[in-house]
């Protein structure tokens, strides 16, 4: 046993070819080579992240609890953006209460985007360009339903990204936030249609709300910006 | 007693026993070693060390906020249940009926899946208190009245998303535990804004968010639910700097200790 694990180790230096790989992984579950088998597999995997290289001109949001934080930076760069622009062209027929709750949204997601700015310092990325071609700013149900979106994606993006924290202290930052949001999108649904707070498009069987990976988040969330962010970097556990 | 009968009982729940031990084989020795040298009567005690090594760690502490949890969502899910169950009390033919009878459901849902947590967790689910939602009477007209019924769920509410914040960071090494208390706390946040909404459709001056440490005219009564929320620096950032002070306090919900939110509840607890 020790002899052969030795004969391939020393073989794998010149021949570190895919298919030597595959060739070398049988051949190693084949006679029970657990350890040297996970080795394999380990470089088959990183092989694989050839696949999972940061594309050109995008943005990384980096490693780590960091990595996270500016994740969530990223987002909260979206949503206030986005309600920038909603107080400042409401749409048609916006009543003064609509006005008044639309630009405390504001206020909010411009709070949370300066802390995370402020608090991330030379860490955090860049200043985004957003991309609201799709958003009719003066329909109140293309503003709505835009807000809807956002802050629906806001509360599963948090609630997805709690268990990627390594520091506690960062989970409890972004616990005061994600309940915020949930008020936010409880109330804009409510806006739409009274009574659809916490309707099951949101909340499942048990009662719980939605929690998605950071992946899903970036993929929904690149329809509303010009800036292309890069999330491989990020904890996946 | 056998020892080897009961690790193979408990194999057949927990397959992960002898990993969360050091292995079957130094499982059995180390017990070997300490019943040779200890008396019959103490062997209980051996085994509730074995317990506690495999077990304790991983589970003592997130059970602990897992029934914490439970306890609130035992009082809320009766709480919405008397409620939406009182003749008259919430008004007939209006959205009122739906959203009430959602949010029970959720709260019904919530200690059925907290229940379920402790369960696969091995650890024993806390019994349902007896509760008093008069607060020995400075609610008296709860069930009766549907803006003192509002009021408290408001409060109820208000307090559940800040005690879910308050102990997250004890979850922090469960990942799945820690996810799913998430959720819930998300979903009391979203109850929190609806009944917000239903007060201020009643006449009363509030937000769907927290203003400083208002109560939004409840009063002293509920004071203690809204302490804290007014703070507006988080992580040493000062937050007034960039929004109004009102709205620095209003992006931020803030937590609640066990203590703090045991001392509010415990007036709604009878035994």
């Amino acid at each position: 046993m020790a002899k052969q694990a030795f004969h391939l180790q020393d073989a794998a230096p010149e021949q570190d070819t895919r298919a030597n790989l595959m060739h070398r992984r049988k051949f190693l579950a084949g006679i029970g080579l657990g350890v040297t088998a996970t080795a394999v597999i380990a470089a088959c995997k990183k092989d694989k992240d050839n696949g999972n290289m940061q594309p050109p001109g995008s943005i990384d949001l980096g490693t780590g609890d960091i990595g996270i934080l500016n994740y969530a930076y990223a987002l909260e760069q979206l949503e206030a953006a986005f309600y920038t622009q909603v107080a400042l062209t409401p749409y048609s027929g916006a009543t003064a209460a609509e006005i008044s709750l639309l630009t405390d949204i504001r206020d909010h997601e411009v709070a949370h985007r300066e802390f995370f700015k402020t608090a991330l310092g030379a860490k955090a990325i860049q200043k985004l360009e957003v991309n609201f071609a799709a958003i009719d700013f003066s329909k109140r149900d293309s503003v709505l339903a835009t807000a809807k979106a956002f802050e629906d994606l806001g509360v599963s993006a948090y609630n997805g990204a709690g268990k990627l924290l390594v520091d506690a202290n960062y989970l409890l930052l972004a616990g005061k936030i994600v309940s915020v949001e949930a008020r936010h999108a409880a109330l804009i649904r409510d806006l739409i249609s009274n009574g659809t707070f916490a309707d099951n498009t949101v909340i499942d069987a048990n009662g719980l709300d939605l929690a998605y990976e950071p992946s899903k988040v970036l993929d929904t969330a690149k329809g509303f910006l010009k800036s292309q962010l890069w999330g491989g970097n990020l904890p996946t556990s | 007693m056998n020892i080897n009968n009961i690790l193979t009982e408990i194999e057949k729940v927990d397959p992960e026993v002898y990993e969360r031990l050091d292995g079957r084989r130094s499982a059995m020795k180390e017990f070997m070693r300490m019943s040779g040298k200890i008396a019959l009567a103490a062997v209980p005690f051996a085994l509730g060390g074995m317990f506690k090594k495999a077990y304790g760690q991983t589970s003592t502490g997130i059970a602990g906020v897992l029934n914490y949890a439970l306890t609130l969502e035992y009082l809320e899910a009766e709480f919405y249940t008397n409620g939406a169950a009182a003749p008259n009390l919430v008004p007939a033919g209006t959205p009122a009926v739906g959203a009430i009878n959602t949010i029970r459901d959720h709260e019904k849902a919530h200690v059925e899946f907290l229940k379920k947590a402790l369960m696969s967790l091995n650890a024993v689910a806390v019994n349902k208190p007896t509760f008093d939602f008069t607060a020995g009477g400075a609610f008296g007209n709860v069930f009766t009245n549907y803006d003192t019924f509002l009021a408290v769920a408001q409060t109820f509410e208000d307090t559940g998303v800040r005690a879910y914040k308050g102990r997250a960071g004890e979850l922090i090494s469960n990942n799945d535990v820690l996810t799913a208390a998430l959720q819930i706390h998300s979903v009391e946040a979203r109850h929190a804004s609806h009944i917000r909404q239903m007060r201020k459709a009643r006449g009363a001056n509030l937000k769907p968010w927290i203003t400083g440490n208002d109560t939004g005219g409840i009063g002293a009564a509920v004071q203690a639910s809204y302490n804290g929320e007014e703070v507006t620096t988080q992580a040493g950032v000062n937050i007034a700097g960039f929004v109004s002070a009102n709205a620095a306090s209003e992006s931020f919900d803030e937590p609640l200790t066990a203590d703090q939110v045991l001392a509010i509840v415990k007036p709604f607890i009878k035994s």
